[in-house]
């Protein structure tokens, strides 16, 4: 029999016996609900995870440091590593050098440094870091309050929330209500906060000492050696009010208050390294402490870091981390996806008893059939195809019905969420995949159930089938 | 198809052969005898009834011919081929090109419409829909039953259903018409009406007919040849001259 004949004669007997078939219908989607929200929720938690990962900037960014740094990140590299002295500087033409390392997207310094900022003629010191225009698309700026910088070198400030509560006095209660940002923002955005800091000024300002040095830098050492620390302001307008930490890997690092990078450098604010450095960083170039380089995906981080640890610098990502971070979710969604199986194996039982029972009492008819010719296999495939006809219908209403299953999981758990006053996401995703492997589950799940109905319906012996009153 | 063809330029003048044919059933301990070493030729062309009281294995033997059971020893052959020794897939074949059945319960399905019913070996034979369609009328048509393609079968008399299992039993141009007990759930007036019809397929299209019946009157009327069964066996066999065409009683 043609696929066309055979769809058209299952639908009608599973119409003939609608109720039942109905029944067993609505079991594969009961199944293919479960199986489609558990696994949805699976999937948006992932997605939801590494959303905020990536635009963390946790798992595309690699922070270079110098081993003159120190500040080694594990033993083995303390060990294998080039030894302290060897190690190369990491100045501005190392920085240009990883920037143009393949995938890499960009690489800027990390410039940051403790100061002392007025605001209403209060003195409030705190932790200042540059950040580059590209930081405008991380996640930590989502619920920001005003916006970010007009410009790469725009006089301007974000303030971490901390810190504008900081200054406006105002210490959230213990265990009370957090004010919002918002509430926060609005006396904040557009004063001005005056910005005390240290300038490092070469003193190779001399007409001698700028010629030769930018020439040979090297042979220069001796001569450029010196530079003198001027004391500086800087008036910065307040832009923004940000709700979370972009930096919260940098732990007691952290910044509370954020310039763009170009202002930043612009200022050249004496940093911790310029002492230890004293004796190469005596030329123009700057030398940073540290370097963040932004890889494409998270998947070149090795390379990249392999790289970069060939050029001689130290690095640090937190690709370890996202792995098994990636596992986790393996695993949750193996879980997930079991537990949602388990009504659909339920429900392929269901799909048995109902062939069976049609078997039963469709005997005469299947007889009659193979005595105006059907052949075995012809009654084999058109109890397949009712099986795999209530597969498909099931699991077509059992995506609709998981769909909306976890939209009002969402739902709720956004209610809840905004009672604990945090802010909404999407836990769940139902992603076009998963709907087209739902229901080819549920086909083939079912046709798996329809194997033993079917094969029985084929063998019946017609002479008896016909005999069946 | 091609089966039909090859069926049709059989120069066989045998449509059915049997040769010590016998079909034993096991029941528990005892072996029931339904065919016990039946050997028959039936003539192309010819109007035969199998005559006998119930459980004498008249339509065990039909069911042998018909390819739905298969012999337990002996062969039975028709249009030269042995069905003993066809696979289940080819007696499926068989059943669909080669022979017609007609039953005494009428056997439509119930949940289809006529011309559904009787276009439902043709969907088996994979013929495509528009013809199926001019087909199944044509059938319908011909048994008088064109009006009522859509219908249902419980809407119809017996006599409708039984016309309409006639038509589903020629859409595929069978060479052989089995029937057993046609008229038995009819009355006697719509069960001459069955009967004409058989004999004008048999002389018309040239259809052999075997009619397995208990009414050794409607055999007199319309059998060219009696067979007579009882316990499996064939205990009489003599030729008949039946009513003229057109007769009724």
């Amino acid at each position: 029999m043609k696929v066309p004949d055979l769809t058209e004669l299952a639908l009608r007997n599973l119409r003939e016996s609608f109720l039942r078939n109905s029944l067993t219908t609505v079991g594969i989607s009961v199944g293919v609900a479960s199986l489609v929200a558990m696994l949805s929720l699976g999937i948006g938690l992932q997605q939801l995870a590494s959303r905020r990962l990536v635009k963390s900037g946790l798992f595309d960014t690699i922070v270079v440091t110098s081993r003159r740094e120190m500040r080694g990140m594990s033993r083995e590299e303390e060990r294998n590593g080039p030894t302290a002295g060897e190690s190369r500087i990491l100045d501005e033409s190392a920085r240009r050098e990883i920037e143009k390392l393949p995938n890499v997207i960009e690489a800027y310094p990390d410039i940051r440094f403790v100061t002392e900022l007025r605001y209403e003629d209060k003195p409030h010191l705190t932790m200042i870091s540059a950040l580059p225009e590209s930081a405008k698309s991380n996640d930590a700026f989502e619920g920001m309050q005003g916006g970010f910088f007009s410009s790469d070198a725009a006089p301007e400030a974000v303030l971490q929330k901390s810190f504008a509560e900081e200054l406006l006095g105002k210490t959230p209660p213990l265990g009370g209500q957090e004010p919002s940002v918002a509430d926060l923002a609005k006396p904040l955005l557009g004063k001005e906060l005056l910005m005390r800091y240290a300038q490092r000024e070469s003193s190779q300002a001399t007409p001698q000492g700028t010629t030769s040095t930018r020439q040979n830098p090297e042979d220069n050492n001796l001569a450029a050696a010196s530079y003198s620390v001027v004391s500086r302001e800087q008036k910065l307008k307040i832009i923004g009010v940000a709700d979370l930490d972009p930096e919260s890997m940098r732990g007691p690092m952290r910044a509370k208050v954020f310039l763009p990078l170009k202002l930043a450098q612009s200022l050249h604010v004496m940093q911790p390294t310029d002492l230890r450095e004293i004796s190469h960083a005596a030329s123009d170039e700057p030398v940073y402490s540290s370097v963040s380089a932004r890889v494409k995906s998270p998947a070149q981080i090795q390379a990249v870091e392999d790289a970069i640890k060939k050029m001689g610098f130290t690095t640090f990502s937190l690709l370890d981390a996202s792995q098994s971070l990636r596992t986790f979710f393996k695993v949750l969604d193996l879980f997930l996806g079991i537990f949602g199986s388990l009504a659909l194996a339920v429900a392929s039982i269901g799909i048995v008893n109902t062939l069976v029972m049609a078997i039963l009492e469709r005997r005469r008819e299947i007889g009659v059939m193979k005595a105006i010719g059907a052949s075995d296999s012809d009654v084999k495939r058109l109890f397949f195809a009712e099986a795999g006809a209530m597969g498909i219908l099931g699991g077509m209403v059992g995506v609709g019905l998981g769909w909306a299953i976890g939209r009002v999981i969402n739902i709720g758990t956004n209610i809840y969420l905004k009672r604990q006053s945090l802010p909404p996401d999407n836990f769940w995703a139902v992603p076009w995949w998963l709907v087209a492997a739902a229901i080819m589950f549920s086909f083939l799940v079912s046709l798996i159930s329809g194997l033993y109905p079917a094969g029985r319906a084929a063998r019946l012996d017609p002479v008896q089938a016909l005999r069946y009153e | 198809m091609a089966t039909l063809t090859a069926v049709s330029s059989s120069t066989s003048t045998f449509a059915v052969r049997t040769e010590n044919l016998c079909r034993h059933y096991r029941m528990g301990e005892a072996s029931i005898r339904a065919v016990d070493g039946v050997s028959l030729d039936i003539r192309a062309g010819k109007f035969v009834a199998l005559l006998g009281s119930s459980g004498s294995g008249k339509s065990s033997l039909l069911n042998l011919i018909a390819g739905l059971d298969r012999p337990t020893s002996g062969s039975v052959v028709v249009q030269d081929r042995d069905l003993a020794k066809l696979s289940r897939e080819e007696l499926a074949k068989y059943r669909l090109h080669v022979v017609g059945m007609v039953f005494q319960s009428f056997n439509l399905i119930a949940s289809m419409t006529l011309a559904e019913n009787v276009e439902l070996p043709l969907r088996f034979a994979e013929v495509d829909r528009s013809r199926r369609d001019d087909l199944a009328r044509e059938a319908l048509e011909r048994v008088g039953l064109g009006a009522r393609m859509n219908h249902r079968p419980s809407e119809l008399s017996g006599g409708e259903q039984q016309r309409a299992a006639l038509a589903r039993a020629l859409i595929n141009r069978p060479k052989l018409l089995l029937a057993d007990e046609p008229t038995g759930n009819l009355d006697s007036h719509t069960g001459t009406e069955i009967m004409n019809m058989l004999r004008q397929f048999n002389r018309e299209l040239g259809m052999t007919v075997v009619m397995v019946t208990h009414e050794r009157a409607l055999a007199e009327r319309y059998a060219e040849r009696m067979i007579f069964l009882a316990d499996g066996k064939v205990i009489d066999d003599q030729p008949n001259q039946p009513e003229s065409a057109g007769g009724n009683a």
